[in-house]
């Protein structure tokens, strides 16, 4: 105490010890029931839900990129599937032309071909025909050519000996 | 111990380092303030022999400006004094005995003993005494050592002081506010804050997330409620104490019983808190046996050094600030010119923007080394 005694500066005064710690630890326990505590926990509680808040921002954010993705990734294989139909769509047709024309070739040909098998049918009838007709004609004419020949005995004669004589040589 | 990121704010080091500055370049300025006197004043004092004893008289201001008193002055001296006495509480070998201030304060030289309860006593320079039997050469019934501190017994003195109506006010000022902020915090739950909410918050929060939460970790919660009170307090009380009227004007945060008070609140709350870990440092410290005899001492000692240092420092600045602006404003007087006033008031005015701030980094500091200590004494495992 003789150290603190040097000034009166330094050397603590017993009454105002006393008193600030009666007033200090009162006002200690006081604030920390009722200012404290609700002030401290209300500010915890804000800054929870403040930051609550922001994640949730940020997962509906992501909702939001994810949801916009997909409806564009629908999109886009709704296209991929409308060029593929398309695509179908159109082999479809040439393939169907295609076979058009080639059935329609192929009928074409066969008919031709029976044209052209009948025309030589026909032919070869009207060819039978003529010959018939010729035949005929021939053989009419050449009755009529041997009856005016024949008309005389002589003629007759002569070509009988001719004939007799080749037998003879025989 | 990391106490690098109260460094790295790079806020308070351009504080810091702008008041280091400030201060220096006001001192320097001081200094040729004096010299500037010195030339007249050495023939004066030649001339007239009472210079010595009214230097004297302002260092003796000074001191009776920053000590605590039993009535609050307002102006004025002597007759014309206007001050508003303070109840007087002496608990004496009678038991307790009360009277105003001002009824015993007519003659505080010590030399005109007064009675109450049957109790005999003296005022001497506005503190109680016992009376000695015999007066001494200046007819006082005390007994002075060489500072001139008299060596009577005394009774303990649980007056009303000065000191104490300003801590009174500030504890109810800080109710007030505090309780009236949790209100709003209840009332306005979630909700953003509003005005005086809007204002302290920050420095709540600053409490919490610079001083609580680097010193004590995960276990700030449970300190929470003590730094708080000290900070706001012990900021308060620097504030008021530099009003240089009522309400203010009360030196509580540069009157060591006070700063030894808190001091002892966070020695107490680092002891009873300390775990096995901060006791095993202090006995078993982590150095080779045969250092024991040397390392428990200290350990031990540097116990009660943290405690003592969170004392001087925050007595020594406050009431540092204080007798700097009370020495610039003397210099009128000293140097017996109001010419002077030209330049003291301003530096005056200087030094008191400064101590706003030095109010509010003592504040910090007392919070921030008390959340430290008691940072140590519960950490988990030493981390070296």
């Amino acid at each position: 105490m003789t150290i603190l005694a040097l000034n009166p500066l330094v050397s603590p005064d017993p009454g105002l010890f006393i008193w600030s710690t009666v007033a200090f630890l009162l006002l200690f326990f006081l604030l920390s029931k009722f200012a404290w505590k609700p002030i401290v926990k209300a500010l915890d509680e804000r800054e929870r839900s403040i930051e609550d808040a922001l994640s949730k921002a940020e997962m509906a954010k992501e909702e939001m990129a994810k949801l916009t993705s997909e409806n564009e990734q629908l999109l886009k294989q709704a296209r991929i599937e409308r060029d593929e139909i398309l695509k179908q769509a159109k082999e479809l047709k040439d393939q169907i032309v295609n076979d058009a024309k080639t059935s329609a070739q192929t009928e074409g040909a066969k008919m031709i071909e029976k044209a052209r098998i009948e025309i030589n049918n026909q032919k070869i009838a009207a060819l039978a025909e003529v010959k018939d007709q010729v035949a005929t004609l021939s053989l009419q004419i050449a009755e009529k050519v041997l009856r005016k020949q024949f008309e005389d005995q002589t003629k007759q004669q002569t070509l009988v000996n001719d004939l007799l004589k080749e037998v003879k040589l025989n | 111990m990391d106490l690098s990121h109260i460094f790295n704010s790079k806020k308070i080091l351009n504080i810091v380092f702008s008041a280091v500055f400030i201060t220096a370049m006001i001192f320097s300025a001081q200094a040729q303030e004096t010299k500037k006197a010195e030339e007249p004043h050495v023939t004066k004092s030649e001339i007239n022999a009472p210079h010595e004893e009214k230097e004297e008289d302002i260092s003796q201001t000074i001191l009776h400006h920053i000590a605590d008193s039993h009535e609050w002055h307002f102006w004025g001296e002597g007759e014309n004094k206007v001050a508003v006495p303070l109840p007087v509480i002496l608990w004496t070998n009678n038991g307790f005995v009360t009277f105003l201030s001002n009824k015993h304060d007519h003659n505080d030289h010590g030399t005109e003993i007064f009675e109450e309860k049957g109790q005999q006593l003296i005022n001497y320079h506005g503190k109680y005494y016992y009376p000695n039997a015999v007066k001494n050469a200046e007819g006082a019934y005390v007994e002075l050592d060489e500072n001139a501190v008299p060596t009577n017994a005394k009774p303990l003195d649980l007056s009303i002081t000065k000191n104490v109506v300003s801590l009174f006010i500030s504890v109810i000022l800080l109710l007030i506010i505090f309780t009236s902020i949790a209100k709003a915090y209840k009332k306005r739950e979630g909700k953003a804050p509003k005005g005086l909410q809007s204002i302290l918050e920050p420095i709540i929060l600053f409490v919490r997330d610079d001083i609580a939460k680097p010193q004590l970790g995960y276990r700030y919660a449970a300190f929470m409620p003590y730094l708080l009170t000290v900070f706001f307090f012990v900021w308060l009380n620097n504030l008021m104490g530099l009003i240089p009227f009522f309400p203010g004007g009360a030196n509580l945060t540069g009157n060591i019983a006070v700063t030894m008070m808190l001091a002892l609140c966070t020695f107490i709350l680092t002891t009873i808190n300390g775990n096995k870990n901060y006791w095993g440092h202090v006995f078993t410290p982590h150095v080779p046996w045969w250092l024991y005899p040397l390392m428990i001492p200290v350990e031990i000692i540097g116990l009660f050094t943290k405690p003592i240092a969170l004392m001087i420092r925050l007595f020594a600045n406050i009431t540092a600030g204080h007798i700097l602006i009370l020495s610039l404003i003397s210099l009128i007087f000293i140097l017996k010119s109001v010419m002077v006033a030209g330049i003291a008031v301003p530096f005056v005015i200087f030094i008191s923007v400064i101590e706003l701030v030095v109010g509010f980094i003592q504040a910090f500091i007392f919070t921030i080394l008390s959340a430290l200590f008691i940072g140590m004494a519960v950490q988990e495992h030493a981390e070296h």
